[in-house]
């Protein structure tokens, strides 16, 4: 191998050094464009109301203090967005891999009766389903609008997930592992749990890792549905803050003699706070994905097999 | 040989254990079922009750008669919507938001085959660690980035045109610019993650094929144009057909976050106006026939591509 690239360095000729410089150019530019805002966004919650509001914040902290961070933390309402958002994304990941994992299983087993049909009843959901308001009145007659449950039970299966899980298992999983284990008088349901699912460790970590990121970023779902604020995730609650601008719940410090400097100083914080909420509900994902992004990318390649 | 024995036990093996299903032997299966039956009633519950309610959009739906005993009305809400003033105004905003996008649907590809031609792994790994970053951030989060980066008084765009001695410039109202935003904001969030596909394709050619046509003498341009390129089309091709399939479809979430009241004349989509209609509204009915028009859309067209795809590249999703 190494002689290999060697014997390629070699060959080089000078159009393709040239290229060789280019292609690094753009791609450490386009790495630049795609971290620059993130940066950005770190660096003014980091710097002082007042030198962001002057416009002079553009490479590192100015006037470094965590205050905004400390601003944010007090209001409750964060926190319970906070709270809730980790309860339901926790409870529907079990929730979809429970039905997703075992119904995998099942659709490859060739010689079930209806398989293929089977496989088109979870299909055809791909293309078509009933819409919003058809949604809305199922889900209002089975009491769950305005409850936690509609955030964790409301979707379930979801087809991709299902078509990935069961092209992994019967690419990973040779048929002959479980017909030794049937002629030793196993039946489905302990090939399925002494078999699959302990040769589906990185499986199950995709699964789990899509939903999570989906959960975790989802606002649709609340809005249409949940009214009540105790029950909001935090996207819900980051809305209201940062689109709708209703920042009132950021006003915290005692007004001041000076109404009209107090209410400045008020503003600028209230700016400098929506930098430090967006890295503060981001921030989890961001610090665990590179840990576990050969789980993501294995996820969207298992996903491009056609099955 | 060895190989094709082992086959001929497996074949057998699965034929006796059919054999033995079709004997209502269903100890086996009735396992399997039991196994599969929670997807199968939860999907039925939450996909398919509302597919039966979908035929409120041909009714005038009423809460005390519910969807059954409601009155049939046949098309009047479809022509109801076809006949709506503002009709081709929110179909020409989702098809001229959508077909923007897909215009940009190159960017992931050519930077997979920038990406590939990096020779320091180290490198290319770095890259591509940090591009998929932005794919984790939440639709509100990037939405309320576009809003501060760009806002007139103080966003940092702002402040850096105005520092060059450019005039300050409301991005966020001004209807033109809505498009441009969308698009390329969504491009940041997705050219690195839509690497991964084209990269995974890249990586099943084999080196030898691509040595062979060095010592042929073809140039790194030449090697990109006629094996890079021809061994990736077939995944080029499924993608495109998919993202045709939404083409009418522009997603809610984003474009939801971004209207406001100066840019309703180029923001209102066809899935905006149904919640705007259906659930603030309370017109029901109403909703779910423009709900059904835009699926049936969609459903054609996928149809429509895939079966064209078939037929000259003999690429298809079934």
């Amino acid at each position: 191998m190494a002689s290999h690239k060697a014997g390629n360095l070699i060959k080089k000729t000078k159009a393709d050094q040239v290229f060789d410089v280019f292609n690094i150019l753009i791609c450490s530019l386009i790495m630049l464009i795609m971290v620059y805002p993130l940066y950005f966004t770190v660096i003014v919650s980091l710097s002082s109301p007042e030198a962001v509001a002057s416009g002079s914040v553009y490479l590192w902290p100015k006037g470094f203090t965590l205050e905004a961070y400390q601003n944010v933390f007090r209001n409750n309402e964060i926190w319970v967005g906070y709270r809730n958002t980790i309860l339901y994304t926790v409870a529907n990941t079990l929730y979809c891999l429970g039905l997703t994992i075992p119904a995998a299983y099942v659709l490859t087993k060739k010689y079930l009766p209806f398989r293929g049909a089977i496989s088109w009843y979870f299909f055809i959901t791909m293309y078509f389903g009933g819409g919003l308001i058809p949604s809305y009145i199922l889900n209002k007659a089975l009491h769950l609008v305005n409850t936690p449950w509609i955030m964790i039970v409301g979707v379930g299966v979801s087809c991709y997930n299902l078509i990935v899980t069961r092209t992994f298992f019967s690419s990973n999983i040779p048929d002959e592992l479980y017909e030794s284990a049937y002629i030793d008088g196993a039946t489905e349901w302990q090939s399925f749990i002494k078999i699959a699912l302990p040769l589906s460790g990185s499986i199950l970590a995709v699964m789990a890792l899509f939903n999570i990121v989906g959960c975790w970023n989802s606002y649709y779902t609340a809005m249409i549905y949940i009214t009540n604020q105790d029950y909001w995730p935090l996207q819900m609650v980051l809305r209201k803050i940062l689109i709708l601008g209703e920042t009132a719940a950021l006003s915290l410090e005692e007004m001041s003699k000076d109404e009209q400097e107090w209410a400045i100083r008020q503003s600028q914080m209230v700016y400098t706070m929506k930098y430090a909420l967006i890295f503060i509900s981001s921030a989890p994902l961001l610090v665990i994905y590179p840990f576990v992004q050969k789980h993501f990318v294995k996820g969207v390649m298992i996903g491009s097999v056609k099955g | 040989m060895k190989t094709g024995v082992q086959g001929g036990t497996a074949a057998l093996s699965a034929k006796q254990i059919r054999r033995a299903c079709r004997r209502r032997d269903l100890r086996r299966c009735w396992q399997l079922y039991l196994m599969i039956l929670p997807a199968i009633t939860t999907v039925f519950i939450f996909h398919y009750i509302p597919i039966y309610g979908v035929q409120i959009a041909f009714k005038d739906f009423r809460t005390s008669l519910g969807i059954w005993g409601s009155e049939w009305v046949g098309l009047k809400h479809f022509k109801r919507f076809l006949q709506y003033p503002d009709f081709w105004r929110i179909f020409w905003n989702t098809l001229r938001i959508s077909l923007y996008g897909f215009a940009t649907f190159p960017c992931s590809l050519i930077f997979a085959l920038l990406l590939n031609e990096l020779d320091n792994q180290k490198f290319k790994k770095t890259v591509q660690m940090i591009t998929y970053a932005p794919h984790f951030i939440s639709t509100v989060v990037v939405c309320s980035m576009l809003m501060l980066f760009f806002d007139r008084s103080n966003g940092i765009v702002n402040n850096v045109i105005a520092a060059l001695g450019g005039e300050r410039y409301s991005f966020l109202t001004d209807p033109k610019c809505f498009d441009h935003l969308y698009t390329w904001s969504g491009v940041w969030q997705g050219l690195g993650w839509g690497t991964i596909i084209y990269l995974a394709a890249l990586s099943s050619i084999s080196p030898e094929l691509i040595e062979a046509a060095r010592i042929d003498g073809a140039t790194r341009f030449k090697i990109v144009w006629h094996i890079n390129i021809p061994s990736i089309l077939p995944t080029v091709i499924t993608l495109l057909i998919l993202r045709v399939g939404s083409l009418v479809g522009v997603g809610f979430e984003k474009i939801f976050l971004l209207q406001n009241d100066l840019n309703m004349n180029v923001s209102r989509v066809i899935s905006t106006y149904t919640y705007e209609i259906g659930l603030k509204g309370g017109q029901f009915s109403y909703s779910s026939a423009i709900g059904l028009f835009n699926n049936i859309i969609n459903i054609v067209l996928i149809l429509i591509v895939n079966k064209i795809s078939k037929v000259v590249t003999d690429v298809a999703l079934w």
